[in-house]
């Protein structure tokens, strides 16, 4: 079963304690500077933004369906069965495709970098492996970021809002947006107005469907596309070589008579 | 020997230098330091242009080929070897491109033993590969011929048959998927050019550009090589750039229609103005231009229409590698003139192996005796630009 995070809004405090360990777990510099930081970089998987005294945390969705793997030349990015969306730098030509492909923009470059490589939350897959909980979900002090199985987390999510109707909208982000994520989100606010994209924009589809429907055409096009261009080929030129003949016969004709 | 310092041989040295600066900037400091690419914008000018734009420039070789081998139009002949020059060395300046453009081009021939056959990236890397080499066999003949190496030709002639299916495949996998690579992205890409159409759109307009720029650069070498130019390659080719742009316009409208879009493209917005500037330079100019007998029969007109056909063509691929993408992020993205200048350095050395090639290599047919059936040569008087070859000569 695919392991999730559930985010809910309404419990963060702001404290920042995941940015913090993110960076920790990550080995990423964390001080007071890159705390301020209100956006996610190649330096900060993480962020918590505010505003008007809420709340909302930003990281890597964790597709069920992830753009990031399906786009990848090189399969650099594969989901885990556990349900990390992982990234594997040896791989990497670094050509960018994942960050232009991914709906909610993840993927980070090390621009400055003269090996760059992608950076993004990949929701701590040795621990998430060894049967533990992601680093941030571990030191969240009020809850707010809760780890566990994705179906449990759903219906926790579903009868939080049943019970509190008044505070929650009546909607869990991430439940099938672009096919479903492993990072749910449950909020008093639009998480849109935080940067995230509109349900409505990006849709139920998983995004490798749509370049999946070209792509599975291919191995029949490629014979048949084949077959009739070398049949056309071939009649032209038949066509030339009878012309040819007809024509050196009409000489033949022409001389002996 | 000694070299001249001529105006345009100056120019090309100095791009050449601006381009090397920029290019120490790009491997030394970084794509960061070098573009104005950020994370909000991962693909710039160099994808736009370089590659979009690159791959569709170099189309000319897979439709004459096509043409003449497919389709017998013998007068198509004599246009078919420079038209596979300019795609085998648009396709080798593509590689150049992209080795400007990956954040770790050392690992490049990843593509061939980590393959995610789900990538569309993955099919147009691969379909660019064999094309090329594929080119590069198309190409040989010429240097064959040039020593006078009779037993390579005819092997190269026993299995040209393979070759040119085997282009026209490519190509016409790779030109599509060049679109398909923005099919994954729907709440990205602004809805003028997010299509489902996309890779039919693609492979239109290459079809058009391919015969555009054989227009072009035919009327181009005769300028500077001093070469007569034939009529009769002209006129086919116009009429056939008619036809194809009428195909794309209607490809055009139909994707517009019936995704109810007519309405929202006649409205005045940011992205409506680039609309404009490219729906009037692929097709309002070229189509009304080329509807009349008069101009289909003169080599200058013909030859505005191709550049008008062009360069509308390149509006189209940077609006949807760059313009496309503004709304989304919120913000506009300027190339750095670093980037500017490699693109610039690129160009430069296109135009410079070009020269060079048709200078030591047998590229276009030896004037006054023809190879295959006797043609028609006409002399006609060329205007344009003599950026060509000035450098490489």
């Amino acid at each position: 079963m695919s392991k999730a995070l559930l985010y809910d809004a309404t419990m963060c405090i702001g404290c920042k304690q995941c940015e913090s360990a993110c960076a920790q777990q990550n080995k990423l510099p964390y001080n007071d500077t890159v705390a301020a930081e209100p956006v996610q970089s190649e330096h900060k998987y993480t962020v918590v933004m505010t505003k008007d005294d809420k709340f909302m945390r930003r990281l890597c969705m964790h597709c069920e369906h992830p753009a990031c793997a399906s786009a990848c030349p090189v399969g650099a990015f594969h989901k885990t069965k556990e349900g990390p969306v992982v990234y594997d730098v040896w791989k990497c030509i670094g050509c960018r495709y994942c960050m232009v492909a991914c709906a909610f923009s993840q993927p980070k470059y090390e621009w400055g970098s003269l090996n760059p490589r992608v950076r993004k939350c990949i929701m701590c897959p040795d621990r998430v492996a060894a049967g533990k909980q992601t680093a941030c979900a571990e030191i969240c002090p009020t809850g707010a970021t809760k780890f566990g199985d994705r179906d449990d987390l759903i219906k926790e999510a579903k009868d939080r809002i049943s019970q509190n109707p008044t505070t929650y909208l009546p909607r869990i982000y991430g439940l099938n947006e672009v096919g479903g994520t492993c990072v749910l989100i449950l909020s008093s606010v639009n998480v849109e107005d935080y940067g995230y994209p509109a349900s409505a924009k990006i849709g139920d589809t998983p995004m490798p469907e749509y370049t999946g429907r070209v792509m599975e055409r291919i191995p029949d096009f490629i014979p048949v596309w084949s077959l009739v261009l070398g049949g056309v080929y071939w009649i032209s030129h038949r066509r030339q070589e009878v012309a040819a003949a007809e024509a050196e016969e009409e000489a033949k004709n022409g001389s002996s008579r | 020997m000694k070299i001249k310092l001529t105006f345009w041989r100056v120019v090309f040295i100095v791009i050449m230098g601006l381009g090397l600066y920029s290019s120490f900037i790009r491997y030394f400091r970084g794509l960061g330091a070098v573009s104005n690419m950020t994370d909000q914008f991962p693909w710039g000018l160099w994808i736009g242009f370089d590659c979009l734009c690159g791959v569709m420039l170099a189309a000319g070789g897979f439709c004459i080929v096509g043409a003449v081998y497919l389709f017998n139009v013998e007068r198509l002949h004599s246009v078919m070897r420079p038209a596979v020059l300019t795609a085998f060395l648009g396709y080798i300046l593509f590689i150049v491109g992209l080795l400007f453009d990956l954040g770790r081009p050392w690992y490049i021939w990843h593509q061939l033993i980590y393959m995610n056959p789900h990538s569309v990236m993955f099919e147009v890397g691969m379909c660019v590969m064999t094309y090329t080499t594929v080119l590069f066999f198309e190409f040989l003949p010429n240097v064959f011929e040039r020593f006078n190496l009779k037993t390579p030709i005819k092997w190269i002639n026993k299995i040209y048959p393979v070759l040119i299916v085997l282009g026209i495949l490519l190509s016409t996998l790779h030109q599509s998927s060049l679109g398909s690579l923005y099919l994954i992205m729907p709440s990205k890409l602004h809805p003028f050019w997010y299509t489902p159409a996309l890779p039919f759109l693609f492979f239109g307009s290459a079809i058009a550009v391919g015969l555009a720029m054989t227009i072009f650069e035919s009327t181009q070498s005769a300028k500077a090589f001093g070469r007569h130019l034939e009529l009769p390659v002209l006129v086919t080719l116009g009429g056939a750039l008619l036809v194809a742009l009428w195909v794309n316009a209607l490809l055009r409208f139909e994707d517009y229609f019936h995704r109810g879009m007519l309405r929202q493209i006649i409205k005045p917005s940011y992205e409506t103005y680039f609309l404009w500037l490219e729906l009037t330079l692929t097709f309002v100019i070229p189509i009304a231009m080329l509807s009349f007998k008069k101009v289909r029969l003169s080599p200058q007109l013909l030859y505005l229409a191709s550049i008008s056909t062009v360069l509308g063509f390149i509006t189209n691929r940077l609006n949807i590698a760059l313009i496309g993408f503004e709304t989304y992020v919120g913000h506009h993205y300027v190339p750095k003139w670093t980037e500017f200048s490699i693109n610039v350095m690129i160009i430069a050395m296109g135009f410079a192996l070009f020269g060079l090639a048709v200078k030591y290599l047998p590229i276009f047919p030896a004037e006054g005796h023809s190879v295959g059936r006797p043609r028609r040569t006409e002399a006609a008087p060329v205007v344009g630009t003599a950026v060509l070859t000035h450098a490489g000569d």
